[in-house]
Formats: C-alpha cells, sequence, structure tokens
C-alpha cells in the first residue's frame, strides 16, 4: 500500500468548508486531526487509480444487473398527521415549527 | 434597448407533473389538503425508508421531453443534490446530475420575422419541497411537507432569447405544449409551473457572455416579462455609466416593480452531487420512447398550420383557435355537424369565449356541447330564431346543458316567419303610422327601420326582422 502523505494537502480552509458545508460545529484544536484523517482516506481511496479503468463505463450503482425498479402510480398509505409530527422538536397546529428563516420585511 | 448592447437571456422552467401520488411514494399530490397530511416515512425522510420511482412519473417526463423534440437519454439515473433548507427534510434533494432523462430540445418562436428556434439544454426529473409561511408567527417559520416529493421536471434553454418579449413567448409556447399533453396544470400562479431567468448583456457583435444575474420569485407569465425589461434596462445603465454588472441572484420585488439583491448568499453554493444509492439506474428502452411518442397528441403548431390549409384561417384566428386544446377540438367538433366555418369561428371567438371568460372557466366546465353550438348555428341561418334570440339560447344552454331546440320552444323565441301573419301587422303598422309611412314613401329610406322596428314590437320580438322589412317595402311601393 501505498503510503503518500504529500499526495494530499488537505488544507485546513478545506477541514473548515467540508465542515461548514455539512453544518458540523468544528472546534479549532480539532482541525489538525480531521486534516489528517481525511488525508488518510484520500490516500487510502487513490489505490483505486492504480486499476486499469480503460474502457469501463462509470458504476453508479452496486447492484450492477438490476434496472428500471418502479412503482405504479397508485396512492399508499400516508401517516396522520399527529404521527408526522410525532418526532419534531417544535410544532405548532398542523405545522412544524422551525426558527424564523427570514428577516421581517 | 438601444443598439449598444446584446441581451443574452435563458430561462430554467419547472413543471410539476400532474400525477396521482408522489414520485417516490405513494403519498396523493393533492392540491389544497390539511397540512401535513399527505405524507409518509419516505417523503418526510425517516430513516429506513426508500424511494421507488414513480412510472407515470417517469413516463409524463418522457412525454414531454419528445413534445420539446429532445434526445431521449438511453440510460438515466438519479442523484443527489446536497443543501440546508427547512422546506428539505433530507437534507437533499433527489434530482439527476449528469444523467438526466434528456438533452438537446427547441421550442420554436413564430411572432417574429419567421421562425426562430430556442434550444433546450436539457431536461431533468427531480422532487419538489415542501412549502414554508413565513407569516404566521413572528418568531417562527411554519413548515407544511404536502408538496414534498411532488414530481418536477426541469427543463434548462439555452440562453438563446434576445428579449424579455422572446423570453415571455417562449413561456407562453411552452406552457401551451405542456398542457397539450395532459401531464401538467402549467398554472404559474398556483406553483404548478415556476420559471427561474438568468439575463446578462453584451456588446453586440461580441460572443462572449457578460456577467449573469439569475432572477428569482417570477409568479406570473408578466412579472417574468416585467422583471426582465427592468433587469435589461438596470444592467445597461450600469454598463453606460462605466459600471460593472455583479453576478448574482436577484430577487424580483412586485410591488415596486424592482430586482433586489439577494445578499445572503455570499458563497457559491456547493451542492456535492453524487448518485443516488437507493436508487437503480433506468434503462429506457426505444419500443418505450416510440409507444410514447405515437401517444402524443397533435401539438400547437402543427395544429395551426392543418387550420390555416384545411379551413382557410387566417394565422391570428388559427392561434387563437389552438392557443387551448379544449377550444380546438371544440371548433372541429362543431365542424362536423355545421360546416359553415366562418360563423363556428365567429361564434367560438365571440360569444363563446365570453363566457368562458365570465366564468372564469375551462370549456370542460361548461355545458356547452358541440352539437348544441352546431343547432344554435343552423337554426339562426335558417331564420328559426334571430340573432339575438341565438345568444339567449347559447347562454342558457352552456348553464343547463338543454337542448337549444327545447330552449326555444320553452322561451317561445322562434321568429315568426309565416308570411300571412307579418302581412296582417305590416299593414296595421303602415296604417298606425302615416307620417313614416309617408316619409318612406317620399324617398327617406331610413323610415323602414323605425317601421320595422314597430313590428318588432307589435311581435314582441319573435318576428323575422329581414321578412318583416321585405313585406314593409313591397307594401309601402304598391
Ligand atoms: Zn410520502
Amino acid at each position: 500500500m501505498r503510503k503518500d502523505k504529500n499526495k494530499y494537502s488537505i488544507s485546513i480552509e478545506d477541514v473548515s468548508y467540508a465542515a461548514r458545508l455539512s453544518r458540523i460545529e468544528l472546534e479549532s484544536d480539532k482541525m489538525g486531526k480531521f486534516r489528517e484523517q481525511l488525508n488518510d482516506i484520500l490516500v487510502y481511496i487513490d489505490q483505486l487509480n492504480e486499476v486499469d479503468t480503460e474502457g469501463v463505463a462509470p458504476t453508479s450503482h452496486v447492484l450492477t444487473s438490476m434496472r428500471n425498479v418502479f412503482r405504479e402510480d397508485e396512492p399508499g398509505t400516508s401517516l396522520p398527521n399527529e404521527k408526522a409530527l410525532a418526532n419534531a422538536p417544535a410544532k405548532s397546529g398542523n405545522f412544524f415549527k422551525v426558527p424564523k428563516i427570514i428577516k421581517e420585511s | 434597448m438601444g443598439s449598444k448592447y446584446e441581451t443574452v437571456i435563458g430561462l430554467e422552467v419547472h413543471v410539476q407533473l400532474a400525477t396521482r401520488t408522489k414520485i417516490f411514494c405513494g403519498c396523493s399530490t393533492k392540491f389544497g389538503a390539511d397540512p401535513n397530511t399527505q405524507v409518509c416515512p419516505v417523503c418526510l425522510g425517516l430513516p429506513g425508508s426508500l424511494p421507488v420511482l414513480n412510472k407515470r412519473a417517469f413516463e409524463y417526463a418522457i412525454k414531454v421531453a419528445l413534445a420539446l423534440e429532445c434526445d431521449i437519454q438511453g440510460t438515466v439515473k438519479f442523484d443527489r443534490k446536497n443543501y440546508y433548507y427547512p422546506d428539505l427534510p433530507k437534507n437533499y434533494q433527489i434530482s439527476q446530475f449528469d444523467m438526466p432523462i434528456a438533452y438537446n430540445g427547441r421550442v420554436v418562436l413564430t411572432s417574429g420575422d419567421g421562425e426562430r428556434a430556442i434550444g433546450i439544454t436539457r431536461a431533468h426529473m427531480e422532487e419538489d419541497a415542501g412549502k414554508l409561511l413565513h407569516d404566521q408567527d413572528p418568531a417562527s417559520s411554519f413548515i407544511d411537507l404536502n408538496r414534498t416529493g411532488t414530481p418536477l421536471l426541469e427543463i434548462v434553454s439555452e440562453p438563446d432569447m434576445r428579449s424579455p418579449s422572446e423570453a415571455y413567448e417562449y413561456l407562453k409556447i411552452l406552457k401551451q405544449t405542456i398542457k397539450y399533453l395532459d401531464v401538467s396544470d402549467c398554472n404559474m400562479e398556483e406553483g404548478s409551473l415556476r420559471c427561474d431567468a438568468n439575463i446578462s448583456l453584451r456588446t453586440k457583435g461580441s460572443k462572449a457572455l457578460g456577467s449573469k444575474v439569475e432572477i428569482k420569485n417570477l409568479n406570473s407569465f408578466k412579472a417574468v416579462r416585467d422583471a426582465l425589461l427592468y433587469e435589461q434596462e438596470r444592467q445597461e445603465d450600469l454598463l453606460e455609466e462605466g459600471g460593472a454588472v455583479k453576478q448574482e441572484t436577484r430577487l424580483w420585488d412586485e410591488n415596486n416593480a424592482v430586482t433586489l439583491s439577494m445578499r445572503s448568499k455570499e458563497e457559491a453554493q456547493d451542492y456535492r452531487y453524487f448518485p443516488e444509492p437507493d436508487l437503480v439506474p433506468f434503462e429506457v428502452g426505444r419500443e418505450v420512447v416510440e409507444r410514447i411518442r405515437s401517444e402524443l397528441p397533435e401539438l400547437p403548431s402543427a395544429k395551426k398550420s392543418r387550420f390555416i390549409e384545411c379551413y382557410g384561417l387566417d394565422a391570428g384566428d388559427a392561434e387563437l383557435l389552438v392557443s387551448e386544446r379544449p377550444v380546438a377540438c371544440f371548433f372541429e367538433a362543431v365542424l362536423e355537424e355545421c360546416d359553415d366555418v366562418r360563423s363556428v369561428l365567429n361564434w367560438i371567438k365571440g360569444e363563446v369565449l365570453k363566457h368562458l371568460k365570465e366564468h372564469q372557466a375551462g370549456l370542460d366546465a361548461l355545458k356547452l356541447t358541440p352539437s348544441g353550438l352546431a343547432s344554435i348555428i343552423t337554426m339562426t341561418a335558417s331564420g328559426k330564431i334571430s340573432g339575438l334570440a341565438a345568444k339567449e339560447v347559447l347562454k342558457d344552454h352552456l348553464v343547463s346543458g338543454r337542448l337549444p331546440s327545447e330552449i326555444v320552444k320553452e322561451k317561445g323565441l322562434e321568429q315568426v316567419s309565416d308570411t300571412a301573419e307579418l302581412d296582417a301587422v305590416a299593414a296595421r303598422v303602415i296604417e298606425d303610422n302615416p307620417k313614416s309611412a309617408g316619409d318612406y314613401r317620399s324617398g327617406k329610406k331610413n323610415a323602414l327601420s323605425f317601421l320595422i322596428g314597430q313590428v318588432m314590437r307589435e311581435t314582441k320580438g319573435k318576428a323575422n326582422p329581414k321578412l318583416a322589412g321585405e313585406i314593409l317595402s313591397k307594401k309601402l311601393s304598391e
């Protein structure tokens, strides 16, 4: 297994960008640790590049022989409102409730 | 638009496909249900639930793509588009990234000099998000997820339009075409058709595109045109003053008729698309495509040409008739029972469309039948009823659905075309109005209309006015 730590140099900015995209709050002293781990992952995955894929179509799914799984346009059962809202952290009447996401105009 | 710049416009249109159930689950798509009652583990994004594609949604998407002359792709897959917003319960939208259902279509504009094809880059399927309500509570937003998972087809045009009015026409033809297919209501006010517009300006002759502005919050056809006109002018002014157009998203503010910068989005969106592992790929066989193609109805442009050719209509009348498929079909159905093309056209253009407007309804909501209108036209042509009575019969018929002949009989609208009866009335009218009779005899021909009026009065409007006129003038020249 090739282990070239310098092959990918994930920056601290990359780590904080990925964290922001995923809405994960990272303390600044953890940044270095994640940077190293993410780098290791990329180096590990990079081994796949050693396989010759000339002329092989990209695989988008592991079930390579399965295709065209449909359902008919027939109504199924929906959840009653109480059940739909059962796990909601906040609700009001029939609605899910979240902190206001637009400013008052 | 001044001579210095050229406007470049592209539109992204989302159309809700009118299936009974959602794209990946069996929840109903019916509009207007109580909030959060048409939801299930799949469309709520609960752990462990799995999406399964609605076959009808897939076929509707192919149908639209074919009508827009797109190439249907042989292999199609779905991808996850990742972003956080409270109307998106899974934190990703199932969409199509690099293997959409169709590429490379076109919409042909005809209102300018000759035809102009506007390219369609691609069409892809995706799921709709939920609905947010901001006006219910000062400190919070409310979410209704009934709409979540409603099937959408996004149709992306090439930046081929050169003016706001071309964008308007593109949208009009797109809507007309999709409505012909009966796969979407395409109602912009109700949100079953939504449109975002991209607009930029460049110096005439230049090949490079200028910085584009994306306009959102366009809730009507008029809004699309007005917002584009506003933005065209704003960008021109900026460039004229030596400034630069900032690439950004702006919102159309309908009340103040301006576009406003959405300052919140500082950073470019990064959706981190990846293949949706819960949906296997789809292969679209040629035979499926050909079957759906064979089911396409005659589309508006082809119908318009045929109407001009077969019925000798002018382009404007043909366009009016084909603008809605039920009207075009109705026109031809009436002609099966009555071959007077002019009368049928005039009745539809005049009275029928007037009533549709008054009732704010489509033809299907009225009880008007093709044979009903045909019989009204025939009765008018034969003189059985007057033109005025014919309008009254139509008004009754389209609400009640009763046979026009019955309405005529019941309301006593039949014209008196009995010569002997009219002869007696005419004689009496001449006798009672010696001055007018004298006027006519001495050459004042318009005295005749007064006398006809008197005959109409005597017969309570039932006399055939043409016949009454003939009898009166004959008597007066004796
Ligand atoms: Zn559902």
